[in-house]
């Protein structure tokens, strides 16, 4: 990889007056991608702001009713949170089952979203259980958040601290993974709010979306015979070295129903 | 804390208080092979897939290829040279490798050991299942796993008499 500077801020703000004054500066949370992505010079920043000691992004706790992670949380940790076992079952099975142990050692829930890599698992969950993304400068809806091809409305500079996830009667995760790198070749989060589901897909198109279909579909009848009703288009669906548009479309329609039966 | 562009980290490494010159860029595995020249942490595929690279960060598994030396300033890492005991017997987990047959070339076994000592000291019990989830990120070109896996669990058992 090319030369850098790297730097390991205190606080919040040394890390964002760091990322400002910085040439072409980039946060470091886990590094699972922006090193690799670094090392096939893909990436080369002239800064490393590296985020591991601030403690502001760190915990998991519970905030007005909703669950707050902080953005340094890693995969293993939220993974192994009795809190999130209690509140959001779904979610802990979503973050055991990202990459592998090692990954989920390091890897973050800030870095992951601020990825916005179209097969990653933790968009389709934001989706589905109407998350905010806390920045050091505003909340932004997670519907609002994912807005393209590895793209987020993230502003140059703004840092991911938190994510607030609220808490549905039920909530499920079913994905079908790539088997070498376990990213989603198509992930399903189906989620019944009081208000209504909300069913996200990711994998399978430019990024992480609501599906409406299987929302109106589950919204009539909470069943895995009405998920399995819903026609699912390919329109629109990546098609790969890994599975055409045509097989993911297949996986949404099996994946939903799966995780309707697990609710 | 800056960095720039390179500098002496300290740590300390299986045990002992370490220092060496190091680039902001410089990958924790080659800091480990070239500068302390602890060469039993291997390099499979650079890019975080193989897990040859395993070693345990503040007692944590991680893929050392994509960590930064500078990352492990200040913090203790342990790689498979500080397993086996000071008169060369081995750590439980070597041990059963080599009962059981868990390798073949040997390429992947300091990683696959580093990760299984890591599953092995997890509170929930140990099932073949478990364990093959446990070494996804390791790979393995000739065993077809099976040993490995009863190594893994012939190792667990050892470890926790």
């Amino acid at each position: 990889m090319y030369q850098f500077t790297y730097h390991q801020p205190a606080d919040l703000d040394e890390a964002v007056q760091l990322a400002a004054s910085a040439a072409d500066g980039s946060y470091l949370a886990g590094g699972m991608t922006l090193l690799p992505t670094m090392k096939f010079r893909l990436a080369s920043p002239s800064d490393l702001i590296d985020l591991g000691a601030v403690a502001a992004l760190r915990g998991i706790a519970d905030e007005g009713g909703r669950l707050r992670i902080g953005a340094s949380a890693t995969h293993a940790e939220v993974a192994a949170s009795a809190l999130v076992a209690e509140r959001l079952p779904a979610l802990a099975g979503l973050a055991g089952r990202i990459g592998d142990p090692a990954v989920r050692n390091r890897g973050t829930i800030g870095g992951s979203i601020a990825n916005a890599d179209p097969a990653a698992d933790y968009p389709a969950a934001l989706l589905a259980l109407d998350a905010e993304v806390v920045t050091n400068r505003r909340t932004i809806a997670a519907a609002d958040f994912f807005t393209g091809f590895f793209s987020t409305a993230l502003e140059p500079g703004e840092l991911v601290t938190a994510v607030r996830f609220a808490v549905p009667a039920q909530a499920a995760y079913r994905k079908a993974p790539n088997p070498a790198s376990r990213f989603a070749l198509v992930g399903v989060f189906v989620a019944r709010h009081a208000d209504g589901a909300r069913v996200a897909v990711t994998g399978a198109g430019q990024f992480a979306a609501r599906h409406p279909a299987f929302e109106a579909a589950l919204d009539a009848s909470f069943t895995p015979a009405a998920a399995a009703g819903v026609t699912v288009d390919e329109a629109g669906l990546m098609t790969d070295l890994h599975a055409s548009a045509a097989y993911r479309a297949h996986l949404i329609g099996v994946m939903a129903k799966r995780a309707v039966a697990a609710c | 804390m800056a960095t720039d562009p390179s500098a002496s980290i300290a740590l300390r490494v299986n045990g002992n208080d370490v220092e060496g010159h190091a680039e902001a860029r410089t990958l924790l595995v080659d800091f480990l092979r070239d500068t302390l020249r602890l060469t039993g942490t291997h390099i499979g595929c650079d890019t975080s897939q193989c897990g040859a690279c395993v070693v345990h960060l503040d007692g944590v598994a991680v893929k050392s290829c994509t960590v930064l030396a500078v990352q492990a300033a200040g913090r203790e890492v342990r790689t498979i040279e500080g397993l086996a005991d000071a008169d060369g017997s081995l750590h439980p987990m070597q041990e059963a490798f080599r009962q059981h047959h868990g390798l073949q070339c040997g390429f992947c076994t300091p990683g696959m050991v580093m990760t299984a000592i890591e599953l092995a000291q997890s509170a929930e019990p140990l099932t073949p299942e478990r364990v093959r989830e446990g070494l996804e990120g390791n790979i393995c070109r000739c065993t077809g796993y099976h040993n490995i896996v009863q190594a893994v669990l012939a190792g667990a058992a050892a470890m926790r008499q």
